[in-house]
């Protein structure tokens, strides 16, 4: 239970600096780091079960039927990670509220990282892959968030999106191999995948999986060629940048490789891949990181490189380079974040972060250059700290497996050993160019030492760095044999953490790599040079930028061929279609008119039937004068109510009344902002077509519905009549349908019209002119404004009429939301948009918001009930006075309805009241 | 007796409602037109309510309610759009 616990926190705590921002940026971070500090807590109480060597699981059916389950498990690797994502994320909330400047949304920041810390969490503890891959989608969204979060700057934005494609685009290829897994495996269940390697690399669709799940790796963890994103997502927040692609959500990829590492690894094929990626990575990013002048650009080039040697580990698929691999993954994570934090107090107090217009910091920030110093000699593999002991383990690893390769063994110690020597020549001139040379005087902001709680996140990571240097056994040890017992699941190979392993290969590597970065370093002049001559200037980014817009013109140009803009044109396919369908079902099938019993119209009827063909007879002759159309569509609207009325069908006749007269008002509003007459466009060749269509369509549907309705059928509407009053609970079966059988569907329409009534205010936002109004208030003809206020009152109370008798009688929440609609909207015509806003509320959002709730409040308040979402219930009770009545739930979902339709129709129609139109242009220019 | 009244006078609001939908089509000002929808509205309550009258139901009564509510709308809607050009200032 606490395991569930730990990995929903998080999630559970997002609204909580949303909330504390409020109280001071000290309490916003002190409130944030509530959650994960309590997780924390959670997960190091659970520690001694799995240090003795047990492995906790917890399972919840989902959707069963899909094979999702919302399982976690927490064994030796899953707890490693999630201490370093918890433990790193609290060290970079203290951190962040240091960074973060007055100006920024700290809620804001802080709620989309604990999104981010939960997502990642689920990763880790995920045991179930389908779960596992919704996570794995949620860290690119979040992380599209955080890297975005300064939208005002396009970069961030650029980077946000790209980011965002690439690592989406793996998650898609990740889940497309995760349900060919789950098929061949029979279970989603993740200890049940890794127990079954043997069938899995057995299977023919072994090769395909592999490639769709390593995609998925690949593009989290910035492998060569899709490293580009990496780099571009430094437009972020420095702790973001510390967090997501340093520590955490980049080590998800490899974090993947390892997790599958018992069901995936051992082919040939996963050594050529995995190894192959990582070498080239590993060396790419090496030597690019060694060219970037910008500190943060300098560090994602080196994380790309580091990410690569972690790949290369998992690569060469034994279980001592796995090792290696998994305690590169700790040492990278504190040595990189800190380095970043170290990056960004440098960009915060000297304001800059180019390497080049930076120097000689020693004298102004001593505390920070030695911390930054440690933590780049770690990254460079200097002996006594953390990085020296991995890289001699990654050297070693190297060494051993060079025999594989044959004749061409040389090859892997050679490039790894140069990939270390690039990695000490970046890390040397990261320092030294900035701690050491000459101080420049023209920073933008004079350096000082940043306020104390900003390092001291720096200070415990690097307190972890040399700790492990120096102690590796007794610091890391045992976390890392209970770590590599669930990676393998089962035996741990031997493996040494000692310093000293004697003069052998491995040495003379690290030897070398030091000494060359070195020399390379001082020789970075002639070197730079020669990269600008040999490397023409093709980036990742302007790659990406072509196929995208490679991949727009394509699709565009497929939709152009069908769809030009031209409305004429789309109903002509549109309806080009039905007739070619509608005629083959004919051809085929013939035509017969049944003799079921036929209702005699009287003559009144006729009348109004008449009436109406008349009056769209008219629309078509004079369609062109726009108003006039208006009118008559009123007209067609009204008679077809009163059609309505007389077949018996009065709730429908009360809807279209209703719908009628919020259209004319919409139509009117639009027409404000349209010419008088509709101009003559088509040719004559055209118009000949269309009305051909027009009448072959018009007559068919005819055709087809009078044959339909005299063929002797039963309808479905018996089910309904019947189950009408014992299910529902309402005699009124269109309203029962509306609110019970058919409810989810309800449900889902009003959420779609609270859309988009915000889409549609979003739209016209830009173009509302702050309607000076105070000086037409006296404008308002009087007899309206006095009329219309009397009325008001009598509508509302229409309304709840409507609305309170509807279960059982024709009305309902809609029509009831529709007539108070009507009401509210009149008020705005008759004494103006001020006026009203002032009387009847700031906002209508949460006026759909509250509908919303209250609609899906009622489906969920079944569920406690153990029935299905949505289901009704209701109850007669006798009340003194009003005497004895029914209460069904339904009438509270209807309720949701009325209050979502109000709110979504009001707020649509007033902000398009809002809009100037042509004669108001020049007026509201002068006033603006 | 009753039925006979009420066939009369259906047929009645049968002609006015033809009438108004003449005035409707033939203006000639937008006032015109406006005034003739106003009207049609008028006649179809009528209508409505003899028809519930004649059926002998109750389920009429709302519907034309609403007409008479509707229509008094629509009609500040069009008047407003013809005065000003703009429904709400």
């Amino acid at each position: 239970m606490s395991l569930l616990l730990i990995a929903l926190l998080p999630f559970l705590c997002i609204p909580l600096p949303l909330l504390a921002v409020h109280y001071g940026r000290t309490a916003c971070a002190w409130v944030t780091a509530l959650g994960p500090a309590i997780a924390l807590a959670l997960l190091l109480g659970s520690a001694p079960t799995v240090f003795g060597g047990e492995t906790v699981t917890v399972a919840w059916s989902w959707l069963p039927v899909l094979g999702l389950e919302l399982a976690f498990v927490l064994d030796g690797y899953s707890l490693l990670f999630a201490a370093l994502i918890l433990g790193i994320g609290l060290l970079i909330i203290l951190y962040a509220r240091y960074y973060l400047s007055e100006s920024d949304p700290m809620g804001r920041f802080y709620a989309m990282l604990l999104a981010f810390m939960g997502a990642m969490l689920g990763i880790v503890l995920s045991n179930n892959l389908i779960l596992m891959v919704i996570f794995w989608e949620l860290t690119s969204i979040s992380s599209f968030l955080l890297i975005g979060y300064w939208r005002h700057l396009a970069e961030a934005r650029q980077g946000a999106r790209m980011a965002l494609t690439i690592t989406g685009a793996g998650g898609l290829c990740l889940l497309a191999g995760v349900l060919l897994l789950g098929e061949i495996v029979g279970s989603y269940e993740l200890t049940t995948v890794l127990d079954s390697g043997e069938l899995i690399r057995a299977h023919p669709l072994y090769e395909l999986t592999l490639v769709l799940i390593l995609l998925g790796a690949f593009t989290k963890s910035a492998q060569v060629p899709f490293h580009f994103w990496l780099p571009h997502a430094m437009a972020a927040p420095t702790p973001v940048s510390a967090y997501l692609h340093s520590a955490t959500m980049v080590k998800a990829g490899v974090f993947l490789l390892a997790r599958l590492f018992p069901a995936l690894a051992g082919s040939d094929l996963w050594f050529f891949l995995v190894s192959g990626v990582g070498l080239a990575t590993l060396v790419f990013g090496a030597y690019g990181a060694l060219f970037k002048d910008d500190l943060k650009g300098l560090l994602a080039y080196s994380t790309i490189s580091h990410l690569g040697l972690i790949t290369l580990l998992f690569g060469l698929g034994t279980p001592a380079g796995a090792v290696a691999g998994v305690f590169h993954i700790i040492n990278h994570a504190t040595f990189k974040a800190s380095l970043f934090m170290s990056a960004g107090i440098i960009d915060h107090e000297a304001g800059t972060r180019d390497i080049r217009r930076l120097g000689g910091l020693r004298h102004k920030m001593p505390h920070t250059m030695w911390l930054a110093t440690i933590a780049a000699a770690s990254m460079a593999g200097v002996p006594l700290l953390n990085g020296f002991i991995s890289k001699e383990m990654f050297f070693a690893e190297v060494v051993v497996e060079s025999e594989r390769l044959g004749a061409a063994g040389w090859l892997l110690p050679a490039v790894a050993t140069l990939g270390g020597l690039l990695s000490a020549a970046y890390s040397i001139r990261f320092v030294h160019d900035v701690f050491f040379g000459d101080s420049r005087e023209s920073l933008p902001k004079e350096p000082h030492e940043p306020p104390r709680y900003m390092r001291v996140p720096v200070e415990v990571l690097i307190g972890i760095c040399v700790a492990v240097g120096v102690a590796p056994a007794l610091v890391i040890g045992p976390v890392l044999d209970v770590a590599m017992a669930g990676v393998l699941r089962g035996e741990v190979p031997y493996y040494s953490l000692a310093l000293w392993h004697g003069f052998k290969l491995p040495l003379f590597m690290s030897v070398i790599a030091l000494g060359g970065g070195l020399l390379l370093y001082l020789w970075r002049d002639r070197a730079e040079a020669l990269h600008e001559r040999v490397f023409p200037a093709i980036t990742g980014k302007g790659t990406f930028e072509a196929v995208l817009a490679g991949a727009v013109a394509l699709s565009r140009g497929i939709t152009r061929a069908f769809d030009n803009g031209s409305v004429q044109r789309n109903l002509a396919w549109l309806l080009t279609a039905a007739i070619v369908l509608g005629g083959y079902g004919l051809w085929t099938g013939g035509y017969s008119v049944g003799d079921a019993h036929q209702t005699p119209a009287p003559w009144a009827a006729f009348g109004i039937w008449a009436m109406l063909l008349a009056a769209m007879t008219a629309l078509v002759v004079l369609h062109r004068n726009r108003l006039i159309a208006l009118i008559l569509v009123g007209v067609a609207g009204l008679l077809s109510a009163v059609t309505f009325i007389y077949i018996s069908a009065p709730d429908l006749a009360l809807t279209q009344l209703s719908v009628e007269v919020v259209s004319v008002i919409l139509l009117l509003m639009a027409l404000r902002l349209l010419p008088e007459h509709t101009p003559r466009e088509s040719s004559a060749g055209r118009r000949l077509r269309d009305g051909a269509l027009a009448v072959l369509g018009g007559g068919g549907v005819a055709a087809a519905a009078y044959a339909v309705m005299t063929q002797p059928f039963t309808t479905i509407s018996d089910y309904h009549l019947v189950n009408s009053v014992p299910g529902g609970g309402g005699s009124n079966v269109v309203n029962v349908i509306l609110v019970d059988f058919r409810g989810f569907d309800t449900f889902g329409e009003i959420t779609v019209l609270g859309i988009a009534a915000a889409c549609v205010f979003a739209l016209l936002a830009q173009g509302a002119s702050a309607t000076e109004s105070a000086h037409r208030e006296s404008n308002h003809p009087l007899m309206l404004l006095v009329g219309s206020r009397v009325m008001l009152p009598m509508m509302v109370a229409v309304a709840l009429y409507i609305f309170l008798r509807g279960h059982n009688l024709p009305g309902g929440g809609f029509i009831a939301g529709l007539v108070a609609t009507v009401a509210l909207v009149t008020q705005y015509m008759a004494s103006g948009i001020h006026w009203s806003e002032r009387r009847f509320t700031g906002s209508y959002f949460p006026v759909i918001g509250w509908g919303l709730l209250i609609a899906g409040a009622t489906g969920v308040v079944s569920w406690l009930f153990g029935a299905p979402f949505l289901t009704s219930a209701y109850t007669y009770v006798d009340w003194p006075v009003l005497g004895h009545f029914e209460i069904a739930s339904a009438m509270a979902f209807d309720l949701g309805v009325f209050l979502t339709v109000v709110g979504a129709v009001v707020l649509m129609l007033a902000n398009l009241g809002k809009q100037p139109a042509h004669g108001d242009k020049e007026e509201s220019s002068w006033s603006s | 007796m009753l039925t006979a009244a009420l066939n009369i006078a259906i047929a009645a609001v049968l002609l006015a409602m033809l009438l108004s939908l003449w005035r409707l089509l033939r203006g000639p000002a937008p006032e015109d037109r406006v005034l003739a929808l106003d009207t049609l509205y008028i006649n179809t309550i009528a209508l409505v309510l003899m028809l519930s009258i004649r059926f002998d139901s109750r389920l009429y009564f709302e519907a034309a309610l609403l007409i008479a509510m509707t229509g008094f709308v629509g009609t500040i809607a069009l008047a407003k759009y013809l005065l000003r050009g703009n429904l709400m200032d």
